[in-house]
């Protein structure tokens, strides 16, 4: 077994397993990595099972200490600044923590979201079977807070795993994010559409595991404002009264009565959400049918990466 | 005549209608329960709302074409619906923050506004907002009001909740701009893993009166 101390945690410092999935039908989310990619590779650097939990880290970055015993752990995700004790390393690159160091790891030169995964068995409370933290109601694993101490049972050390992880350029941020009209595209005017597919927008302050809000052109919805509520998805590109267009991510709501005018395909959130706030991107709309190869091209880019690691 | 609208690279929306009805929901449950039955190839989960039922697959196994084929070969079988359970619900509405401010506003008296809560017959349209918010549609007509200008914060669980024409029960700490009329012992996440969440969707619920005496001295 070895323990950990948490010396310092930002916010949204969360345990994430890959997602509580199938209970939209009841008011909660799937939640899971922000970065669904990049947690997978951190988890199968040790071959760990998709129910495994591993520590997500947001801008706010984390301090550990290491109070007993060692442990192999991935840093994987955006391009982290990685320190063990005085050795300065990055994410995307696996080592071992032993008793009495300190890893500390927080933003680099660029991504919003890096995960952090060990050689064992990460203990983290669960909730319907599953330890990803729903935000709000700290559900699931909860969030990491100063003081507490984590523990990694059957915890390894392999020196044999350590060294880099290749970063694939599909996980880098994107700057153009695909999307598909609709549901509610036919409340919008033909000159918000256009703005929608022709306009940079720009990544507001408004940021968390729920939704990021954008600045840009106002997008408001003509004729009806309030919809009867209806089921939302990750990535449902909703817009308020104040023309402002919101995506949902992990943690969204999972019914609401604002119109969406668009949703963006599931293979681009992870590239999304490692952008920066004030970052611009821009909506490239595709069919359904453009939008389902995007995803069978992504699985199959994830899928042979995954194969390749030993 | 149903809507099948695409959604990203993984859901089909099926949209039964535009303003919230008996009728369109019943539709939107008896698809739900068909596809329950025999789900199409990729199938990952449904979720109903007021007047529509979302369907999300997996893109890699299969797209919106084939699943709205599937949804409609269902839909042209339909199924008896299930019939949905009932569920009792004791409410104490005793010293409830809001209970003289709806009353002044709806014109009644508190009593009136008690009699008129415990006369609905109410039932789950749909679950929102946060884990185990089911909304149940069914408040009666002289109890419909706006929401609070202000949402209050860190309302507690087990509040009994009001607005336009929909009722409540609060599962967690959060903010709420509805109006606060009742408390109940009744936990809708149960706590329980083989029945996590109290009401399914379509569950008709009565509330009946606690006193506030009988609700102290509950376990």
């Amino acid at each position: 077994m070895t323990r950990l101390r948490v010396a310092f945690a930002g916010p949204h410092i969360t345990f994430q397993d890959a997602g509580r999935l199938g209970r939209l039908r009841f008011g909660v989310p799937a939640s899971g990595p922000m970065d669904r990619k990049a947690f997978a590779i951190a988890q199968s650097v040790f071959g760990n099972p998709p129910d495994a939990a591993a520590i997500e880290i947001s801008l706010g970055g984390l301090a550990l200490e290491c109070i007993e015993g060692s442990v192999t752990f991935a840093v994987v995700g955006g391009g982290f600044i990685v320190q063990i004790g005085a050795r300065r390393v990055g994410a995307w690159q696996v080592h071992s923590l032993h008793q009495g160091e300190r890893l500390v790891i927080r933003p680099g030169p660029w991504g919003s979201w890096t995960y952090l995964a060990f050689a064992g068995r990460l203990l983290a409370p669960q909730w319907l079977g599953s330890s990803a933290t729903h935000g709000q109601s700290g559900l699931g694993g909860g969030t990491l807070v100063s003081g507490q101490e984590v523990t990694v049972q059957d915890a390894r050390t392999l020196p044999a795993a350590e060294g880099a992880i290749p970063c694939p350029i599909w996980a880098r941020p994107r700057r153009v994010i695909h999307a598909v009209l609709g549901p509610q595209d036919r409340f919008f005017s033909p000159e918000s559409l256009e703005d929608l597919a022709s306009q940079p927008f720009y990544l507001s302050n408004a940021y968390d595991r729920m939704g990021l809000r954008l600045r840009g052109p106002s997008l408001t919805p003509v004729g009806a404002l309030s919809i009867p509520s209806e089921p939302i998805v990750r990535g449902s590109v909703q817009v308020a009264g104040d023309g402002l267009a919101t995506v949902m991510l992990a943690d969204h709501g999972t019914t609401g009565g604002y119109p969406k005018i668009a949703t963006v395909v599931s293979d681009d959130l992870d590239g999304f959400v490692q952008l920066r706030p004030n970052d611009a991107v821009r909506f490239k709309l595709v069919s359904p049918a453009q939008a389902v190869a995007i995803a069978r091209a992504g699985d199959r880019a994830l899928r042979a990466y995954l194969s390749r690691q030993p | 005549m149903a809507l099948y609208r695409p959604i990203a690279d993984h859901a089909v929306l099926v949209e039964f209608g535009t303003a919230i009805s008996d009728a369109a929901h019943a539709q939107v449950l008896a698809l739900d329960q068909a596809l329950a039955a025999n789900p199409c190839k990729g199938f990952r989960e449904a979720t109903p709302a007021f007047v529509n039922l979302l369907v999300d697959f997996d893109p890699v196994q299969t797209d919106h074409a084939e699943v709205e084929a599937h949804l409609r070969r269902l839909a042209d079988h339909p199924l008896t619906p299930r019939t949905p359970a009932t569920w009792d619900v004791p409410v104490c509405y005793e010293n409830a923050p809001d209970l003289a401010e709806v009353a002044r506003r709806t014109g009644l008296s508190t009593e009136a506004v008690i009699a008129a809560h415990l006369g609905g017959d109410y039932r789950v349209f749909l679950y929102g907002f946060a884990p185990g918010y089911a909304y149940m549609g069914g408040l009666p007509e002289p109890l419909k009001l706006d929401r609070k200008t202000t949402p209050v914060r860190g309302v507690p669980a087990g509040q009994i909740i009001i607005a336009g024409t929909m009722c409540l029960i609060t599962t967690l700490v959060m903010p709420t701009g509805w109006w606060i009329i009742g408390r109940t012992p009744t936990r809708v996440l149960t706590g329980d893993d083989a029945r996590p969440f109290l009401f399914d969707v379509g569950d008709h619920i009565r509330f009946h009166r606690l006193t506030e005496a009988e609700f102290e001295s509950l376990p």
